[in-house]
C-alpha cells in the first residue's frame, strides 16, 4: 500500500533535512502508529506525504500501491487516496462547512470521472455519516472550523475522512485536546472505517488514543527517524518510561 | 412624434438616415462616406452633439440640455486624483455614436458570434437561448419570459437599447420601463422633472460628458404604492470598437413604492481601449425603495495590461423623502481600469443608505472605487460594506466618505473594508474619509488586510480540491456577506465570475 524509502525531507526556511532517511511500510488494511517527543518530525512526515507546498524531498522515494507519488500534486495524492486529519484544522470564513465537504468529495469524484452527487443526494449522505460522529446540522451549516471547539474541529476532520473514504487515512494528533467522550467518538468513528482495504496511519503523543483503537504496529520516531518498531506493547513501554529511556537505549 | 420614433426603431435606420442627411451641410467632416460605417465620425463638437440628439430625434429642450453640458465639458479638466495609471485619453479619437448592427449585420446563430463572448457565457452558467439573446442573434427571444423567477429584459445593445420584454405586465401596474430615449418622448414631463437633479451637468468630468452625448440607457419609474412584481433587468453589452459608452439611467420610485434593479455585463475581446462614462440617478421619495445591483464584468484586458475597458461611472441615489431607502451591490470584476462611487444623499429625515461592494482586481487591472454617504436628514443610517481583492500585479483602492452634516442629528455610519491579497505583486489601499459634524451622531469602521494562507490553501488541495477552485472557495467565503446582499438569480451568476475572474492567479 504505502512504502517510505530512505525518505528526507527539508523544509525551505531550515537548513538541515527535518526527515533523515525514514523507511516505512503499510499494508492495506493495517494500523500503523508513530509515537515520538514534540519537534521529532511526526506533522513533517504526514506534510511530506500529502505534497505540501515547501517541503522538498532531499532524498528517497514514497510509493502508494506501487507507484512513486512525489511527482503528484497534493490534490492528485488526495483523489489516489490519501487523506490528512489535521493537527490543527484551518478556518476558512464565509465557507459553510457542507460547501466544502460537497466541493471535496465532488472534485474528488470527478478527477475519479466518477458520478458527482447533486445537493440533496450529498446531503443525504452527510446525514447518515455525521450522526455517528454527533456533527448536527447546525454545526454542518457553520463556516468551516470558524469557531469551532477543539473537539468539533476533530470530529469534523474524522466526519470528512467517512465522506471521502481514502485508502489511507493519516491521522495527526487527533487525540489532543480532546476529553474522554470525544476521544471515545472519534476513535469509533475510525473504528468504523476500519477495512481491509483502507490503511491507517496515527501519530500521536500519547498511548491513550491507542487503547481505543488498536494498531498493528507501533514505531518510535525520534530527530527524523524511526528508532525502534514493536507492537502495541511498546507504547505501553512509552507510557510507562517515557521516550528517554528509549532514546537512551538506542544510542547504547 | 412618438409614433415616427417607434417606427425608426423597429426598422433601425430610416430615421437616422435622414437626419444625419439633414445635419450634412452643418458636418465640416465629410459625411457621406461615414454614413454606410454606421458611426458618426471621430471626435466630439456641438455638432455631434447635435448629431446624436437629431438621431434620436429629440425635443429641442433636450438639444438645449446636452448643448450647455458640452459647454461645460469644454472648460473641465479630466480628474488627476484617482489612484490610477492610465494612458491618456484622446477624446477626439473616440465614436460618440455607433448604430446598433442592422438585422443583416447581426449573427445569424451562435455559430457566428466570437468564441472568446461564448466561452464566457458558458462558464458562467448561461442557457444557450439567453446566449443568443445576449449575443444579439437575429431572431432570438429573452428564453426565461416565461421562467420564474422573472427579469425583465432591456437590453442595451451598443448604443441604442433594442428588444423590452414584459412591458405590457409592468404597464398595467404603471410602472414605466423603458430605454431612456423612448422616454423623453413618451414621458418628457418625468424626466424632465429629474433628469439631472441627482447628478448634476456639473457634477464632474465624465458626468458632465455623459449628459453631451449620452446615447441611451434604461428609464424606470414606479407609480405611488406600486411594488414592482418583478426584478428589471439590463445587459450592457459593448459590441462596436473603439465606441464610447454614455449610457445614462434614470430610476424614480416614487412614494411607498420598491423595485430591485440589476445591471449585468458581458463584452466581448477587444484590443483598443474603450472608453465608458455612464450616468446612473435614483430617486426615491417618502418611503420608496430601491435595490440598484451591478454585476460588471467588462474585458479587462489581457494578462500583460493591453486592451480592456476604461470604466467611469457616475452612480448617485438621492433618498429624497422620509424613509427612503436605497442600497447599492455591486460586483466588480471587469475593466481595465474602473473609477466608481456609487453614492447616497440622504435626505429625506430617517432614509438609509447601504453600499455593499466587491472589487476584483487582477493582472493589470487598477480599481478605484467605492462610495459616498452624505448624511443630511436627522436619525439617517449608512452602512457600507466593501471587499477589495487584488491578485497578479493589480490594485485595488477603496476610496470612501461619510459626511454628517450639522443638522442630521442621531444619524449613524457603520463601515467595513476588508482586502485580500493574493501573491505579493498587487497591492490594496484603503483611503477611508469620516466627517461628523455633530455630536449625536456616530460611526464605526473597521478594516482588514489579509492574504489567502498557504495553509488553507493546502486544506483544501488536500481535500481534493483544484487550485484555481480553492482560491475561488476562500475568495468567495471572502464576499459571502456582499454576495448575499444580490438578488438569488445573480448571486450564483456572480459566484462563478468571481472564480472565472481569479483564472490563473495563483500556481
Ligand atoms: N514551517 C517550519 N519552519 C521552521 N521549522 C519548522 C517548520 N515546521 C516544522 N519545523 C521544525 O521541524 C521540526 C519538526 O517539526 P514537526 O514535524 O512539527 O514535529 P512534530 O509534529 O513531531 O512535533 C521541529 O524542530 C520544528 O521546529
Ligand atoms: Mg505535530
Amino acid at each position: 500500500m504505502l512504502v517510505i524509502k530512505d525518505l528526507k525531507v527539508k523544509i525551505s526556511e531550515v537548513d538541515k533535512d527535518i526527515i533523515q532517511g525514514f523507511n516505512l511500510k503499510i499494508n492495506s488494511g493495517e494500523v500503523h502508529a508513530i509515537m515520538g517527543p514534540n519537534g521529532s518530525g511526526k506533522s513533517t512526515l504526514s506534510h511530506a506525504i500529502c505534497g505540501k507546498e515547501g517541503y522538498e524531498i532531499t532524498g528517497g522515494n514514497i510509493n502508494l500501491e506501487g507507484r512513486s507519488i512525489l511527482d503528484l500534486e497534493p490534490q492528485d495524492r488526495a483523489t489516489k487516496g490519501i487523506f490528512l486529519a489535521f493537527q490543527y484544522p484551518l478556518e476558512i470564513p464565509g465557507v459553510g462547512n457542507l460547501s466544502f465537504m460537497r466541493t471535496a468529495l465532488n472534485s474528488q469524484k470527478k478527477a475519479r470521472q466518477e458520478k458527482e452527487l447533486n445537493p440533496a443526494e450529498f446531503l443525504k449522505l452527510v446525514k447518515e455519516k455525521a450522526s455517528h460522529l454527533s456533527v448536527d446540522m447546525e454545526m454542518l451549516k457553520r463556516p468551516l472550523n470558524v469557531g469551532f471547539s477543539g473537539g468539533e474541529k476533530k470530529r469534523n476532520e474524522i466526519l470528512q475522512m467517512a465522506l471521502l473514504e481514502p485508502k489511507l487515512c493519516i491521522l495527526d494528533e487527533t487525540d489532543s485536546g480532546l476529553d474522554v467522550d470525544a476521544m471515545r467518538q472519534v476513535s469509533q468513528g475510525v473504528n468504523a472505517l476500519r477495512s481491509p482495504n483502507r490503511s491507517f496511519l496515527i501519530i500521536t503523543h500519547y498511548q491513550r488514543l491507542l487503547n481505543h483503537i488498536k494498531p498493528d504496529y507501533v514505531h518510535i520516531m525520534v530527530s527524523g527517524r524511526i528508532i525502534k518498531t514493536g507492537g502495541p506493547d511498546l507504547a505501553l513501554q512509552v507510557e510507562e518510561k517515557g521516550y528517554g529511556h528509549l532514546i537512551a537505549n538506542q544510542k547504547n | 412624434m412618438s409614433n415616427v420614433y417607434t417606427e425608426a426603431k423597429k426598422g433601425i435606420d430610416p430615421g437616422t438616415i435622414d437626419s444625419v442627411n439633414s445635419l450634412k451641410e452643418d458636418y465640416k467632416y465629410g459625411f457621406s462616406t461615414e454614413i454606410d460605417m454606421d458611426y458618426a465620425p471621430k471626435g466630439i463638437s456641438e455638432e455631434i452633439v447635435k448629431l446624436i440628439s437629431k438621431k434620436n430625434l429629440e425635443p429641442e429642450w433636450m438639444l438645449t440640455w446636452r448643448l450647455e453640458a458640452y459647454q461645460r465639458w469644454t472648460k473641465m479638466f479630466e480628474p488627476d486624483w484617482p489612484m490610477l495609471k492610465y494612458e491618456k485619453i484622446d477624446y477626439q479619437d473616440q465614436y460618440y455614436y455607433a448604430k446598433p448592427k442592422s438585422l443583416k449585420e447581426r449573427p445569424k446563430s451562435l455559430a457566428d458570434v466570437e468564441p472568446a463572448l461564448l466561452e464566457t457565457y458558458a462558464k458562467l452558467g448561461i442557457p444557450l437561448k439567453e446566449q443568443e439573446f445576449l449575443a444579439g442573434v437575429v431572431g432570438a427571444e429573452y428564453a426565461s419570459a416565461n421562467a420564474k423567477p422573472k427579469v425583465a429584459v432591456d437590453a442595451v445593445f451598443d448604443s441604442v437599447s433594442v428588444g423590452t420584454t414584459f412591458k405590457d405586465e409592468l404597464a398595467k401596474l404603471g410602472i414605466i420601463f423603458c430605454s431612456i430615449s423612448e422616454a423623453i418622448h413618451s414621458h418628457p414631463e418625468l424626466v424632465r422633472k429629474y433628469i439631472g437633479t441627482v447628478v448634476p451637468r456639473s457634477d464632474n468630468y465624465f458626468a458632465t460628458l455623459n449628459s453631451a452625448v449620452f446615447s441611451d440607457g434604461s428609464f424606470v419609474y414606479i407609480p405611488e404604492g406600486v411594488k414592482c412584481p418583478m426584478e428589471l433587468s439590463t445587459y450592457f453589452r459593448i459590441n462596436a470598437e473603439n465606441t464610447g459608452q454614455f449610457e445614462r439611467t434614470l430610476i424614480i420610485a416614487d412614494k411607498d413604492s420598491q423595485v430591485s434593479y440589476l445591471e449585468g455585463c458581458t463584452a466581448p475581446m477587444r484590443d483598443t481601449n474603450q472608453l465608458h462614462a455612464a450616468v446612473v440617478e435614483l430617486v426615491a421619495l417618502d418611503n420608496a425603495d430601491i435595490k440598484y445591483s451591478t454585476v460588471q464584468n467588462w474585458y479587462p484586458g489581457d494578462k500583460n495590461g493591453n486592451g480592456g475597458i476604461y470604466n467611469f461611472v457616475t452612480k448617485r441615489a438621492d433618498c429624497r423623502g422620509v424613509r427612503s431607502k436605497v442600497m447599492w451591490t455591486q460586483i466588480e470584476t471587469g475593466s481595465a481600469v474602473t473609477w466608481k462611487y456609487p453614492s447616497c444623499i440622504l435626505r429625506g429625515d430617517y432614509s438609509q443608505g447601504e453600499f455593499y461592494s466587491v472589487a476584483i482586481a487582477n493582472n493589470y487591472q487598477q480599481a478605484d472605487t467605492g462610495t459616498k454617504m452624505t448624511h443630511l436628514g436627522r436619525g439617517t443610517r449608512s452602512r457600507i460594506v466593501s471587499k477589495g481583492i487584488s491578485a497578479g500585479k493589480a490594485q485595488n483602492t477603496y476610496r470612501g466618505l461619510v459626511n454628517i452634516h450639522p443638522k442630521a442629528v442621531d444619524s449613524r455610519n457603520f463601515t467595513q473594508c476588508d482586502s485580500l491579497l493574493i501573491g505579493n505583486k498587487c497591492g490594496a489601499h484603503t483611503v477611508p474619509y469620516i466627517e461628523n459634524k455633530n455630536s449625536s451622531s456616530r460611526t464605526e469602521h473597521e478594516a482588514t488586510t489579509s492574504k489567502i494562507d498557504d495553509d488553507q490553501l493546502f486544506y483544501c488541495l488536500q481535500r481534493g480540491i483544484g487550485e484555481e477552485d480553492a482560491v475561488a472557495l476562500i475568495v468567495n467565503g471572502f464576499c459571502k456577506e456582499v454576495l448575499q446582499a444580490l438578488p438569488m438569480e445573480f448571486a450564483l451568476e456572480a459566484q462563478k465570475l468571481v472564480a472565472i475572474s481569479l483564472e490563473g492567479s495563483v500556481g
